[in-house]
């Protein structure tokens, strides 16, 4: 198989998964939705139609006056479409296209900074701010998790070794966000160094809203490395002690390059492919996992805003978010694969 | 390591067993309700941290009466009597004295306490209301009547200090000064009645302190210790059931897979692909959401995302164990595909199996104690995210409640590591097997 055949079978993969996770998060809330859009007519009409006190007055009886309303409430509900249920392949088709074409609407409950209730604008300004925690946080993670892990390969059984496998198998036990409420108790509240909520009181167009965000962002990045690094530098460790067994570094070693050589320049270049693979894949793990840490920390990203939507249900706002968090998922996953498939020329050839 | 591992997996177990067997499960069903939490105190620290500091903070107190009766000249004489051995360096908060009678007519009232320096105190005369025929009664007194307070006025002379409104801060203290004055103290009701004996059905006096049980108790009086206790074989089912589920259904869905071959792993593979995909968390967050938060159908969602990894690594081995020559010997002799399956190829997995059963268990865990967190948890169960997600609401980070925070986060993680030590122990037996 050619990497452009390879190419376009894990993109229409991509692509079938993107298409199920929309059906399904629409099939999950749509009984939902058509309450609400529902809800919403009535509530349209009904203060359309008293505010307009001539249309009141010209019916004699109250039973009139309710029929007239409950006319004009079907007649809305119909232009609409809503008289079909969402599963209706006609509502379900354009709602699909609406979403792929990145159109979601408006918010029910929640806006924006800025004021705007439409769900694209309140996404695309939530976004570049789990982007900065999490990459921030996932770089610093790999760079502490390949240094220790190389070092701790170069002398197995070390104490580096066997310390940071400790902290490997301890620390990922914990879970990241009640590690960061202690770390808030003890570091925003006993220690008062850094601020308890990770969201930056100065307006966003001040000048010293980028230092004052990066401060806020400390604690947040702080908590996740802490958690992180450990399971990462035990990882690379295993690649690296794989490699080692090989016979080309044998052969290098019967060379007579020092070892310390080998394992930095030699060995850690071929660990390369799926360190790089895994990179990208716990990327894209922690954007599932920034809900929670985001809500601990009321860092103003996409998981908080999930969280928001979730606890007013506001169902625009969740079908659009769950959209763009699979997008990124996926993207991020396909990317893996690319530089898997790039690394390593096994995977194009067999299947 | 896997020694450790079993011995932490014991403890939590006995611990569960205890819990079940020991404590009543009204507590556990009443969790959530404020009733049956009136009596404890409000976010006070665990009891054994007077152990520690050199101050004594006045643990929470809730003492059982001694009842003593006797009839002399036609009077009926009850006087249930309450001691308190008061060691601490600071005054009580308040206390309250609960009684459940059943009496006719009516009983008159007197409550008085004798003091470690042999003073004795008149603090209420009252009586029991008025009834013809026999009823049962509840009562309570309070250390914050005022009546109480303008009794204690009397023996103003006795204190060389002012009196400041709060009783307890006389009763408890020196004469010549406002300082704790430490020893045992005797509260007595004394019930005298005319016509039958008073029937004290219930009395208890509640001595309100700032320190109370082994784990403290939260914002809403509830003891800490119960909610913990209990939340130890909720967390083991939900881990254990979790992880037996989606080891169960992968390797399955793997090992026929794999053995098929062909268009149908194809198929299948693609449909794993599919789930692997799906972000789990917002997804399980929208399950919570619109179908139903019960911790059975929450454990039936965790493990739709759970069993795919499990899949392809047994399709793939289920893969290489096809080819060896007794299964090509089965098929040839014509063995049921099932019977191929169930009887040559999965016993070869069950090592793998049970390791993966240990490792998969504490990211259940804590995947449910992440919904918990988030409010999306069986508000009728007190699991350890349970707890922390009520601590999390009455900020009590913010607050300093340390014993509010620390233990539920310990106990998953010791949890969570019991199984990874376990885990880790089986893999590095059942691996050198496979490598063969």
């Amino acid at each position: 198989m050619g990497l452009k055949r390879y190419l376009v079978t894990r993109g229409l993969t991509m692509f079938g998964v993107l298409m199920i996770t929309l059906l399904l998060t629409i099939s999950l809330v749509g009984s939902n939705m058509d309450t609400i859009l529902k809800q919403g007519v009535i509530y349209q009409v009904r203060s359309e139609i008293t505010e307009n006190t001539t249309i009141a007055q010209g019916f004699n009886n109250p039973e009139e006056f309710e029929k007239f309303v409950q006319q004009k409430i079907d007649e809305r509900v119909k232009t609409l479409g809503l008289d079909t249920p969402w599963y209706s392949p006609q509502r379900l088709g354009y709602t699909m296209y609406k979403i792929l074409i990145l159109d979601f609407g408006n918010a029910t409950f929640l806006t924006s900074d800025s004021g705007s209730s439409n769900v694209g604008d309140i996404i695309f300004e939530k976004m570049p701010k789990t982007i900065l925690l999490f990459t921030t946080a996932t770089i610093i993670i790999s760079i502490i998790g390949i240094v220790l892990g190389a070092a701790s390969s170069n002398k197995i059984g070390s104490k580096t070794d066997r310390i940071t496998s400790t902290f490997a198998v301890i620390s990922s036990s914990f879970p990241v966000w009640w590690i960061g409420m202690l770390m808030i108790f003890v570091f925003a509240f006993m220690y008062q160094i850094f601020p308890a909520r990770a969201t930056p009181s100065i307006e966003p167009d001040d000048p010293g809203y980028i230092l004052a965000l990066l401060y806020h962002m400390a604690l947040p990045v702080i908590t996740i490395v802490l958690i992180g690094f450990g399971a990462w530098a035990y990882l690379v460790r295993n690649f690296m002690v794989g490699i080692m067994q090989e016979d080309f570094i044998s052969a290098k070693k019967t060379i007579g390059i020092s070892k310390k050589k080998i394992v930095y320049s030699h060995a850690l270049r071929n660990a390369a492919p799926p360190i790089v693979t895994i990179l990208a894949l716990s990327l894209s793990g922690s954007l599932g996992g920034a809900i929670i840490t985001e809500a601990v920390f009321d860092w103003p990203g996409m998981g908080r805003l999930y969280f928001e939507a979730i606890s007013v249900m506001d169902l625009p706002v969740i079908i659009g978010s769950t959209y763009i968090l699979t997008v990124l998922f996926l993207v991020s996953i396909f990317i893996a694969d690319l530089l898997y498939g790039y690394f390593d020329p096994r995977v194009r050839t067999s299947s | 390591m896997g020694l450790t591992g079993i011995f932490i997996l014991s403890g939590l177990i006995l611990v569960s067993i205890i819990t079940i067997s020991v404590i009543p499960s009204s507590t556990f069903q009443e969790w959530n309700n404020p009733e049956k939490w009136i009596s404890y105190p409000k976010t006070s620290v665990p009891s054994w941290v007077n152990f520690l500091s050199s101050e004594k903070i006045p643990e929470h107190k809730i003492i059982d009466a001694e009842i003593f009766q006797s009839q002399e000249n036609g009077i009926f004489f009850t006087s249930q009597q309450f001691g308190v051995i008061f060691e601490y360096d600071d005054f009580p908060s308040d206390f309250i004295f609960e009684m459940k009678t059943k009496y006719s007519d009516s009983h008159l009232i007197q409550i008085k306490v004798i003091r470690p320096d042999g003073i004795t105190l008149e603090l209420l005369s009252t009586s029991l209301p008025h009834s013809n025929s026999e009823t049962i009664h509840n009562q309570r007194y309070f250390s914050t009547d005022s009546m109480m307070m303008k009794n204690l006025n009397l023996y103003k002379d006795d204190f060389q200090f002012d009196f400041l409104s709060d009783t307890t801060e006389i009763i408890f203290s020196e004469l010549n000064e406002n300082k704790i004055q430490k020893g045992d103290y005797i509260f007595i009701i004394d019930a005298y009645g005319v016509k039958e004996p008073l029937d004290v059905i219930e009395s208890k006096m509640v001595l309100g302190g700032k320190a109370y049980g082994l784990m403290g108790t939260d914002e809403l009086r509830r003891d800490l210790a119960i909610g913990l206790l209990w939340g130890t074989p909720l967390a083991l089912f939900i881990g254990i059931s979790v992880s037996i589920g989606s080891v169960v259904v992968g390797l399955v869905y793997g090992v026929y897979s794999g053995y098929k071959g062909k268009k149908t792993d194809e198929v299948m593979m693609r449909f794993n692909d599919v789930i692997y995909a799906l972000p789990a968390l917002p997804f399980l967050i929208i399950l919570a959401v619109t179908i139903s938060n019960s911790i059975f159908l929450m454990i039936g969602f965790l493990m739709i995302f759970s069993w795919v990894g499990i899949a392809k690594v047994s399709r793939s081995m289920s893969l290489q164990i096809k080819t060896r020559q007794y299964v090509e010997a089965a098929k040839i002799m014509g063995q049921k595909d099932s019977k191929i399956i169930f009887r040559h190829i999965l016993p070869q997995l069950l090592p793998y199996a049970f390791a993966s059963i240990a490792i998969s268990v504490p990211a259940a865990i804590t995947t449910e104690a992440g919904l918990s967190f988030l409010g999306l948890g069986d508000p009728s169960f007190p699991t350890w995210g349970q707890i922390l997600h009520d601590a999390n609401t009455y900020g009590a980070a913010a607050q300093g409640f340390w014993w509010w925070i620390v233990p539920p986060g310990i106990l998953i993680a010791i949890t969570g590591l019991a199984f990874v030590f376990i885990g880790n122990a089986l893999d590095t037996i059942v691996n050198p097997k496979l490598k063969r």
